[in-house]
């Protein structure tokens, strides 16, 4: 069943470079487990980690690594973010790794819908209020995905999209394949008409 | 579905003929697949979910596996981990099990998953294709909409053939013009990139067009459609025309004889309205198109061979130029090359592996650099040694190698060493995508080829009769 979500107050994370690809998110050296666990450790392992495995001084995760993730479970990132391939790592490590929503200009549309099955929430946003958010690293941030809503600070709720069925999965906890496996009967009157 | 009257688009006819139960405003659109490529690498906990929920694969006989990914590509069949050699034994495994033909270690058909389908006739005209894989757009060369997905909807197509989806917008790029002698596919694929822009074509489906686009062979237009998503886009198409027809006449997964001409008939009906319109035009003029090579660490930072590295416009790509060690205002032609690699499912088809042997004949590979060309599968292997380009290749001081993705993804243990340079005909040029720290250049075969014999960056006419006329 997916992970549900329906309202996160927590602080962001912010990484600012633009198009962080999946590269960047897992490495694909990492991709040969046949779990959807434990990919947390190596969620940005090449920004964290040096060639022979110890830590990078300096870098912009060391401050995440010492913060408590349950207080900050809202990421930031540059535009595009994500963009790259279709592993569900992507979404798989940054949720082990403790963040519950990600935020940006634009998110890539395979990486979207990945984590939309994963309980992590991808919420785009103007360049106005990203802004906003780029410039308070660690500021206070309220989702509320039942009002698609977002409140940086003390300001207005800002309204956001989602797909209405993803959002309906996240909150009511719908599982999509058992939905689908509801159809059958109509995906096999589909397949008698249908030749390849 | 609409009124036959009302124009549609290629990508409009085949989403409509796939579409079991169309989107509301409440629920995405049931989909229909009819080809799911599998791979080592993102079904493994697909085939776990149905498992566990007592599911079966619906349609064994629309599902098609091969090893790709994790493989070595050595003759010893080395494998870097032990979780790499687990990977594989657990897909051999869920095959077996689920009574889906794999094209094994013992298979003549394997190869990398958008190299084989097409190969054997898999990827028809007007079909929806999907693997778990991003550059499954590569069989929209053939008029299929292709597109990659993640694991769950691996596991959404194993256990029902379909998928929820909400229709993409419509985009179409049009190529004119004739590309010059010595300009590839390749170079024409990262030329319109660059246009698009890394994510300007987020949200779209891409129908290419124009002269330029019908002039390419199957295997330039495969070229050109796996490097949709290097756009953003979720797929690419080209029009199914008779260069689709004659390609897949006799292979092994199309009808054959008469069968087959009524199988054209109706695969010719998938192109798009005189008047339908697009929700996105772009435009180029191909003539214009020179080889292509990039300077950044994304897909779309490209420009001609030789031509200066752009000055950076923000942090992230002063970032990009920081990494690969060019400087602003100067080509990128005089970093010494060490590793160049030839194959993937951009450019590991025979067309190709050619395009670099003709340059290589009788030419070595400079000393300090490591040449490695991997076959983009088994059937592309044997034809190119029919020809002899292995010997080419070996007799250059090139690496001949067993086909798989390799370099391209760089998880088989082939690696560019860190903070080395390679040029790469593969797809993806990010931060360490082909060994930690390793700096990527996309180009052509052809332009591989001629920076493994200068040692550097080179555009490969200089090899060719093309500069000196020019």
């Amino acid at each position: 069943m997916p992970e549900q979500f329906t309202q996160l107050t927590s602080r962001t994370f912010v990484l600012p470079q633009e198009s962080i690809d999946t590269d960047q998110i897992i490495p694909a050296r990492f991709l040969t487990t046949t779990t959807r666990t434990g990919l947390g450790a190596k969620a940005f392992y090449d920004w964290r980690y040096d060639a022979s495995g110890a830590p990078i001084a300096n870098q912009p995760l060391n401050t995440l690594d010492t913060l408590d993730t349950s207080e900050t479970r809202i990421l930031v990132a540059g535009d595009n973010f994500a963009c790259g391939s279709s592993r569900e790592h992507a979404p798989w490590a940054l949720f082990d790794y403790g963040f519950r929503a990600v935020i940006s200009t634009s998110i890539a549309d395979i990486f979207s819908s990945n984590a939309l099955k994963n309980g992590l929430l991808p919420i785009v946003v103007d360049a106005e209020t990203h802004a906003r958010l780029l410039a308070d690293p660690g500021g206070r941030v309220g989702i509320d995905l039942e009002r698609q809503e977002l409140t940086i600070g003390n300001a207005p709720p800002i309204k956001f999209a989602v797909e209405p069925f993803a959002r309906r999965c996240l909150i009511e906890g719908v599982d999509p394949l058992g939905w689908l496996t509801d159809h059958l009967p109509q995906i096999e009157e589909f397949e008698r008409g249908h030749a390849r | 579905m609409p009124p036959s009257s009302s124009p549609r688009t290629l990508f409009d006819k085949v989403w409509d003929a796939h579409m079991v139960i169309p989107e509301t405003a409440d629920a995405p659109g049931v989909l229909y697949v009819d080809l799911h490529l599998v791979h080592e690498v993102t079904s493994p906990q697909a085939f776990a979910d149905i498992d566990a929920r007592g599911l079966k694969v619906r349609r064994p006989d629309r599902t098609f596996g091969t090893l790709d990914h994790s493989t070595p590509t050595n003759l010893e069949r080395s494998y870097v981990t032990p979780e790499a050699e687990a990977q594989v034994s657990t897909l051999e495994r869920n095959c077996a099990k689920h009574g889906v033909t794999l094209a094994g270690w013992d298979s003549g058909d394997r190869g990398v998953v958008h190299v084989m389908a097409p190969e054997l006739g898999l990827t028809q005209p007007g079909t929806v294709v999907v693997c778990g894989d991003s550059h499954t757009a590569t069989h929209g060369a053939f008029g299929a909409l292709a597109f990659g997905i993640g694991t769950s909807e691996v596991g959404h197509v194993l256990a029902t053939q379909c998928l929820l989806q909400r229709k993409p917008k419509r985009m179409r790029f049009t190529v004119d013009g004739q590309l010059q002698p010595g300009v590839s596919a390749k170079d024409l694929t990262l030329a319109v990139i660059a246009a698009i822009g890394f994510g300007g074509g987020s949200g779209y489906v891409i129908e290419y067009a124009g002269d330029a686009i019908r002039a390419l062979d199957m295997e330039g237009r495969m070229t050109l459609c796996n490097m949709s998503i290097e756009a953003g886009a979720r797929a690419g198409m080209v029009a199914p025309d008779e260069k689709t027809v004659a390609y897949l006449r006799g292979r092994r997964h199309v009808p054959q004889d008469e069968a087959f001409e009524r199988a054209a008939e109706h695969w010719l009906s998938f192109v798009t309205d005189s008047d339908a319109s697009f929700d996105k035009e772009l435009l180029l003029d191909g003539t214009f198109i020179t080889p292509m090579a990039t300077f950044g660490t994304t897909p779309d930072a490209a420009i001609p061979i030789g031509a200066a590295a752009p000055t950076p416009r923000s942090d992230s790509e002063r970032k990009a130029l920081a990494y690969m060690r060019f400087t602003a205002n100067e080509p990128t032609t005089r970093e010494p090359v060490h590793v160049v690699f030839v194959g993937s499912c951009t450019n590991g088809r025979l067309s190709d592996l050619r395009a670099a042997a003709d340059v290589l004949r009788g030419r070595k590979v400079a000393s300090g650099v490591r040449m490695l060309v991997v076959p983009g599968s088994e059937a592309v292997k044997r034809d190119a040694e029919a020809e002899g380009l292995d010997r080419v290749f070996e007799a250059a001081g090139a690496e001949w190698r067993q086909p798989g993705c390799s370099m391209c993804i760089a998880m088989n243990g082939d690696v560019v060493p860190p903070g080395k340079l390679a040029v790469s005909t593969s797809n993806r040029n990010f931060e360490g995508r082909q060994g930690k720290g390793a700096r990527t250049i996309l180009a052509s075969p052809a332009t591989a080829a001629a920076s493994a014999i200068a040692g550097v960056l080179t555009d490969p006419r200089v090899f060719t009769r093309e500069l000196e006329d020019a």
